[in-house]
């Protein structure tokens, strides 16, 4: 059981969340820092200003001493809210005027907080900036913050001058005015700012949460539900279970390719099953019809026999009749029986290819120490084993050698045979089995083969009039069969059926800068090729990507009489001999077929009274 | 050798065994009969045997075996396969070994019969050819060995290629003696695939015995000889040219004519 901590929508749940929290944690934090700081910044404003102007609307009434004005102007401001005190303590440290009267007279401590900015060093100080001038304090505890400020009254020419000749001219501060307001407002302010604020982030992150966790569970939890359910499904061996999903992302195209898989595996499980049920049944039929065709030959035998004595005895003649006809039919069954297990004996197997060869030369050896050839095996003894049709492979080696010593002849030469593993790209192996124009008619032409393999035909379209070219089917070996060498500007090349053009527009060849054509290679993708017959250019990207593969080469050369270059072209084509009356000329064309069967490839090459060459392609893995 | 016999019967059933013998015991052949196939060596060494009857699934010691022992010991006596296990390679594979004919089991008592019966005839007019060799006599042609392109399964039924990839089929002139005349042939339908070494078509003689004639080759028919089938003495007079059978279209050739006795052996 999956716990709710180990599902993967908890987990992206609680990833986002948690990092929504942070974000939005730190921004707050932040934020209400910015407020408080510029609301304190605002009061601290309001408060210098406010002592200003009381500095300067008492300055009149200090210089004429009228105390009683000067007592209402500070009563008055004090009555205020939002004030708490406002006072005004002269250079002795005793408090003169007060909003609150019971003040008046009192000495105030210097060491007192509201003192401390100026007082801290033995001299006080005359000048403070605003900052060194507020303070933030509680009274008492639990009560509302407060702000005191305290503005400095300076001396000035006409305190000393004045009528009452309370200041000397040597004194530069004669008293401060003390402010204080309450902070109560503001704090109220900033606590509600950071209540809205935490609520906020409390929803933001519990919407983002419920958010993504309805898209994690509609897009990631729903379908991989889903696969699992799948996979448990073909892990007890339903393989028919197909997953409806039709959505386009990458766990749509999981679902599908996992579909596809499944699908791969119920025909390959079937096909098994198959060609298992087949070939056990082939065993059954062959040991079944071996046991009992001794017993059924003892039955028939003596019938038989019985038959043939009792042509006068009329009654047993016709009862014995019947026991024969019958026991013929069961031959007959029996007999259908064994057809069956021989059809349906695999042919192809795992074999090795020199044991192959050397099965095959000793069918052939008599022959050759007779004609005085010599026979050179060059087998690559760590060669891996390949799955063919021994019988058909054995086949094409005696037919070689066979076709080998005959062009040898009696006057002596010699045969050799080697095998190798090689690694080839593509490029001038494999050959274009399909092609069509963009019209979809088929270019492939049977009648001309290039090495055995059909030709692709093409219609060249110029003024002058139209040509046929016979297009090399193996990629990237441009043995055409044409008599053009060269493609004119104005010449076209066309689908022989729709006259449909083949030229690629924009495209020129990367090498020689000539025209390109193209036509598709079904289920391969598109062939390119350039027109230029000197620059042989050709492109066929979906067989490029699949790379180099690994091949068994089987290499048969002969001393022999060669073959014409006329001939060459046609030595695979069936009922084509060169031996007259001597060959059927089925030989080589039967051998191409056992060799495309397999997936794989023959070349030859020749040179008149030097010798023939046939170079056997196997790939080692078969694709698809 | 002190004793003569007809027959030898080699089979590792009893029942086999008994069956032949009293088949052709009743035709008044002689029989002896082996359980296995050295015991029959033994007997082979002290008694001398016409002809050989000899299945080809033995344990220890197989019918091909027992043909490559006997070719190696120069005993001439024909020998005729039967096996249980009738694929169409242990029917051509014997043939080709040397064997004069193939029964595949279960058989009836006139298929076995009507082997021994042709083989008896085969040793006489391989009798008669060797005294004419020995005479010299030139004259006197006792059948008309096939043609050199041809080929031939057993001693029965010919094969040729033809240019256009066709290969035409017929039986041969020495099997035709081994028959004591020919009343009617029957050939099967145009379109049906006949079988290397299975049955392809069958010839009534004179003395009622119905043959069977082995196909040399695999394929599908395209025509048959409507001649032969009205007039059968077209087949007596000329048995490898006007007298062929069928026209195929083979699908092994190939493989399969390597299978069978080339006629250019035959005239070495």
């Amino acid at each position: 059981m999956k716990t709710m901590f180990n599902q993967i929508g908890f987990k992206l749940i609680l990833a986002v969340g948690v990092t929504a929290l942070l974000t939005i944690g730190i921004f707050s934090y932040f934020n209400i820092h910015t407020h408080s700081t510029s609301l304190l910044a605002e009061v601290e404003l309001g408060a210098n200003q406010l002592s200003e102007t009381v500095i300067h609307s008492t300055r009149y009434d200090m210089l004429l001493n009228q105390r009683d004005r000067i007592n209402k102007i500070i009563n008055t401001i004090g009555e205020q809210p939002s004030i708490r005190t406002v006072r005004v303590i002269n250079k002795a440290g005793a408090i003169i005027y007060s909003s609150h009267q019971a003040d008046i007279g009192r000495m105030v401590d210097k060491n007192e907080e509201s003192c401390y900015a100026c007082h801290a060093a033995n001299k006080p100080l005359e000048r403070l900036p605003i900052k060194g001038r507020t303070r933030i304090f509680r009274p008492v505890k639990s009560a509302p913050r407060v702000l005191g400020i305290i503005s400095p009254i300076y001396n000035e020419q006409s305190c000393w001058q004045a009528d009452c000749h309370a200041h000397q001219k040597s004194q530069t501060v004669l008293g401060v005015l003390d402010i204080t307001i309450s902070l109560e407002e503001v704090d109220k302010q900033i606590q509600k700012s950071e209540m809205e604020i935490i609520i906020f982030a409390i929803t933001a992150v519990l919407a983002l949460s419920f958010i993504i966790g309805f898209f994690v569970r509609r897009w990631v939890v729903k379908p991989v539900n889903e696969l699992l359910k799948a996979t448990n499904q073909v892990g007890v061996g339903n393989l028919n279970y197909t997953i409806r999903d039709r959505r386009k992302d990458e766990l749509g195209m999981l679902a599908r390719s996992f579909n596809n898989m499944t699908q791969k595996l119920s025909e390959a499980r079937m096909q098994l099953f198959q060609s298992d049920k087949m070939a056990s049944l082939g065993r059954l039929a062959a040991g079944v019809a071996h046991e009992i065709n001794n017993p059924l030959t003892g039955v028939l035998t003596y019938s038989s026999f019985l038959l043939k004595r009792t042509e006068n005895n009329p009654e047993l003649h016709e009862d014995l009749k019947v026991i024969v006809r019958e026991t013929k039919r069961s031959r007959e069954i029996v007999k259908s029986l064994l057809d069956f297990a021989r059809q349906s004996v695999p042919k192809k197997n795992e074999a090795n290819i020199n044991e192959i060869i050397e099965r095959s030369v000793l069918v052939v050896e008599n022959q050759l120490t007779i004609n005085h050839i010599k026979l050179i095996k060059n087998l690559n003894p760590n060669l891996p084993t390949i799955t063919v049709d021994a019988n058909q492979m054995q086949q094409v080696v005696i037919n070689l050698v066979v076709n080998a010593a005959d062009a040898v002849g009696t006057s002596g030469g010699t045969i050799s045979i080697s095998t190798e593993l090689i690694t080839l790209s593509p490029y001038g192996i494999t050959h274009i089995k399909k092609a069509t124009c963009p019209k979809r008619h088929d270019l492939t032409d049977k009648e001309y083969k290039i090495d055995g393999m059909p030709s692709i035909k093409l219609k060249i379209l110029s003024p002058e009039g139209e040509d046929i070219v016979h297009f090399d089917p193996v990629y990237g070996r441009n043995r055409h069969l044409t008599n053009i060498t060269e493609l004119k500007n104005d010449a076209k090349v066309v689908c022989p059926q729709c006259n449909t053009s083949l030229m690629e527009e924009n495209v020129k060849c990367p090498k020689c800068g000539s025209a390109v054509i193209s036509f598709d290679a079904p289920t391969q993708g598109k062939f390119e090729s350039c027109t230029s017959k000197s620059c042989g250019w050709q492109r066929w990207d979906a067989v490029d990507n699949e790379g180099k593969r690994e091949y068994i080469e089987i290499k048969l050369s002969d001393t022999g009489c060669g073959i014409a270059k006329e001939d060459l072209a046609r030595i695979f084509e069936p009922f084509f001999s060169t031996k007259g009356q001597k060959g059927t000329g089925l030989g080589l064309s039967v051998i191409w077929g056992i060799i495309d069967n397999h997936n794989g490839t023959i070349n030859v090459e020749s040179v008149i009274n030097k010798g023939t060459t046939f170079t056997i392609h196997l790939p080692l893995k078969q694709v698809r | 050798m002190s004793k003569q016999f007809d027959i030898l019967v080699i089979d590792d059933e009893q029942v086999i065994i008994d069956a032949v013998n009293k088949i052709c015991s009743a035709e008044g052949f002689k029989v002896d009969t082996s359980i296995d196939a050295k015991d029959a060596l033994e007997k082979l060494s002290k008694f001398s045997y016409k002809i050989i009857v000899c299945d080809i699934m033995m344990p220890d010691f197989d019918g091909f075996e027992f043909l490559d022992e006997i070719i190696r010991r120069e005993i001439s006596s024909p020998l005729i396969m039967t096996t249980g296990y009738s694929t169409v390679e242990n029917a051509v594979k014997s043939l080709y070994k040397g064997a004069i004919d193939f029964i595949p089991k279960p058989f009836t008592a006139d298929e076995i019969l009507n082997s021994v019966i042709r083989a008896m005839k085969y040793l006489e007019v391989q009798k008669l050819l060797q005294a004419s060799r020995l005479q010299k006599d030139d004259a006197t042609i006792i059948y008309v060995p096939c043609p050199a392109k041809y080929y031939r399964l057993g001693y029965a039924s010919w094969a040729e290629e033809e240019n256009a990839g066709s290969i035409l089929i017929g039986v041969t002139d020495l099997f035709l003696k081994t028959i004591e005349g020919i009343e009617e042939i029957e050939l099967q339908k145009i379109d049906e695939e006949i079988i290397q070494g299975n049955q392809c078509a069958s010839i009534k003689s004179k003395d009622r015995l119905v043959h069977t004639v082995l196909s040399p080759v695999t394929g599908r028919i395209i025509e048959r000889n409507e001649e032969v089938l009205k007039d059968v003495s077209i087949l007596e007079k000329d048995p490898y040219f006007n007298g062929w059978f069928y026209r195929i279209i083979p699908s092994e050739s190939e493989y399969e004519l390597k299978q069978l006795i080339p006629c250019s052996s035959d005239r070495l």
